[in-house]
């Protein structure tokens, strides 16, 4: 028995994400007495690499190949699950990123597993069943789904379950299957990063701003506001329709479903549509000059006011609690 | 060329979602089905690369009789024709299996699907088909042009985005900004009457998953309101009550 976790990276470095993908992997691993190896596909430096071993990876295959520099799914799920049948692996965990959701379900495929995408939380080992709980219905509601298979695969949520420093002597390890040229039909032709902002699925805290802001114009304190946070920035579906912000910040049931710690929403009615995306949020503070936004009956915190009025102050606010 | 669009039958975005027999089935009772959101949109992208006679879109359901209304709405928007494996999904296994087999014995040159279902909100079974049929799939794409043999895609990723070229057979998973949807129009649905809609039986495939039961989210207290003169007030809140900053 053995633990596979996949980790993701991004120029040669991994986020937040990975070792928390890696800390659920360990805790899933310490259940069944069984032992975490991690692997790594692309470029990454040996220093880097060890860092998993704060989470508890014992081993690390580093798969160090230029055909796998950039992330093309059939080729890095072929690798994935050679690694899974050489170290004998029967839970494999995924980040459920934006690469994660192309990757796992070839993996299950290959593998013949088993998948639980959206995982929130360990899974349930109970009288032999092996049940994982996962988003549905757009964070109106759980699943919870049993995998039946021999070998299971499971794609964790970014924010549901944090990262736990686990220190464990790591060896790192060099894999080199062999890359099929069919495996790499897809070519990467550039990857465009925006590298200054805060990318919002895995943002801890995210400022989100609606119809009620009036126009692209006004966004100016709401990215003064998330940059004084450390925030991303996220948006209504009207507010990128209408093009006022770029579709990658659209949150909701057909744009991005997030959890981050913390989300503001200033000026956003709290439609059905967009809570779907949002609810799961732990603390949510709402601010609309409407008493009756239906969003205030799910916030924590609520101001009942005018956004153009209430938000700079807001950031004098903060200004001064920064000191 | 000839383009294969999956579509999930899936509860309206407005529908409140409750469960029967002790949470373990979704409550049918009284919902009304749509074509899932983002099906749409890969569907509207479909029938725009097919325009002006350049080829035909065939949409796919795998769901049992109940579903049909669904695929009608499909062929409104413009699809040429339908197919329905005659089955209930079990889970995206099984369904990317079915639409697999399909898709091998028909010669599709671009398979597309949406991102996930807004019920399951899994984003499995575009990737799954890939599997199954050993082609490229790209998943969550924000824009895609084909010029008959080669496809350049935009990819959402953490971010930022990824530019890539694929050329031969791909399936592609489709968001928000590949296409705007398309509304039926009138003509749309008076001739989705008569379009073809093929049904396909089933085939046998190991079920590896299976759903135990729903849970609805604990329901949130009440609000606490901080007055708009004074902001500092939900700092400090933030702060030293719910420490998220
Ligand atoms: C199939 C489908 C899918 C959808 N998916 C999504 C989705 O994923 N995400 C999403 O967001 N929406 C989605 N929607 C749209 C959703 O139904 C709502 O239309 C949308 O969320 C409303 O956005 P909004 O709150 O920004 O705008 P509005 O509904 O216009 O609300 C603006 C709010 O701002 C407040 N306001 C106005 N001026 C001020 C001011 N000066 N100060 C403070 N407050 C002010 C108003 O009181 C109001 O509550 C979807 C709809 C459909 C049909």
């Amino acid at each position: 028995m053995s633990v596979l976790v996949y980790v993701e990276q991004v120029d040669g470095k991994f986020k937040k994400s990975v070792f928390e993908a890696v800390s659920y992997a360990k805790a899933i691993a310490d259940k069944q007495s069984a032992n975490l190896t991690a692997i790594s596909i692309g470029n990454v430096g040996e220093s880097e690499l060890k860092e998993l071993g704060k989470y508890g990876a014992s081993k690390v295959l580093n798969v160090s190949n230029d055909q796998l520099k950039n992330f093309v799914n059939q080729a890095y799920a072929a690798v994935i699950a050679e690694a899974a049948k050489k170290e004998k692996s029967d839970v494999i965990v995924l980040s459920n990123s934006f690469s994660g959701k192309g990757l796992a379900p070839r993996v299950a495929v290959k593998l013949e597993a088993g998948l639980v995408d959206g995982a929130v939380e360990l899974p349930q080992l109970d009288g032999g069943k092996f049940q994982v709980k996962k988003t549905a219905f757009s964070g109106k509601a759980f699943a919870i789904i049993e995998l039946t298979s021999a070998i299971k695969v499971i794609a964790l949520n970014p924010n549901a379950f944090g990262t736990k420093e686990n220190a464990t002597d790591t060896t790192i390890e060099a894999f080199n299957p062999e890359v099929k040229s069919t495996d790499l039909a897809a070519i990467v032709k550039e990857v465009i990063r925006a590298t200054n902002k805060i990318s919002l699925p895995d943002a801890e805290l995210v400022v989100s701003a609606g119809r009620g802001l009036k126009g692209p114009e006004n966004w100016g304190m709401i990215e003064e506001l998330a940059s004084l946070l450390g925030a991303a920035t996220a948006c209504s579906k009207p507010v990128s329709d209408a093009d006022w912000r770029p579709h990658e910040e659209h949150v909701g049931q057909t744009g991005i479903a997030i959890s981050p710690n913390l989300y503001i929403a200033i000026g956003i009615s709290g439609a059905i549509q967009h809570l779907a995306g949002v609810s799961s949020s732990k603390v949510i503070v709402v601010i609309n000059k409407d008493p009756e936004a239906p969003f205030f009956k799910v916030a924590d915190y609520g101001i009942v006011g005018d956004a153009f009025e209430v938000v700079p102050k807001l950031i004098e606010a903060l200004k001064a609690h920064k000191g | 060329m000839k383009i294969l669009v999956c579509i999930s039958n899936v509860p309206d975005t407005t529908t409140k979602i409750t469960f029967t027999n002790d949470n373990t089935q979704f409550n049918t009772s009284g919902v009304q089905f749509i074509v899932n959101p983002y099906d749409e949109i890969a569907l509207s992208r479909a029938i725009e690369l097919c325009e002006g006679g350049k080829g035909t879109v065939t949409v796919i359901n795998v769901g049992e009789v109940a579903t049909e209304p669904t695929i009608r709405k499909a062929l409104a928007i413009g699809a040429d024709d339908a197919v329905r494996i005659n089955a209930a999904p079990r889970d995206a296994y099984f369904t990317a299996y079915q639409i697999a087999e399909y898709a091998k014995s028909n010669d599709f040159d671009i398979i597309l699907c949406g991102r996930e279902s807004i019920d399951y909100n899994g984003s499995q079974v575009a990737a799954m088909i890939g599997e199954f049929l050993d082609i490229p799939s790209i998943s969550i794409i924000k824009k895609l042009d084909y010029d008959g043999s080669t496809a350049t895609i935009e990819r959402e990723i953490e971010g930022g985005k990824e530019i890539i070229s694929v050329s031969g057979k791909f399936i592609a998973s489709c968001a928000e900004g590949t296409a705007e949807p398309k509304i039926p129009n009138m003509r749309g649905i008076m001739s989705a009457r008569t379009k073809p809609l093929q049904v396909v039986e089933a085939k046998e495939i190991a079920q590896l998953s299976k759903v135990q039961q729903f849970e609805t989210p604990p329901p949130r207290g009440a609000v606490k309101l901080v007055p708009a003169e004074d902001p500092a007030k939900l700092i400090d809140l933030l702060h030293q009550e719910a420490k998220v900053i």
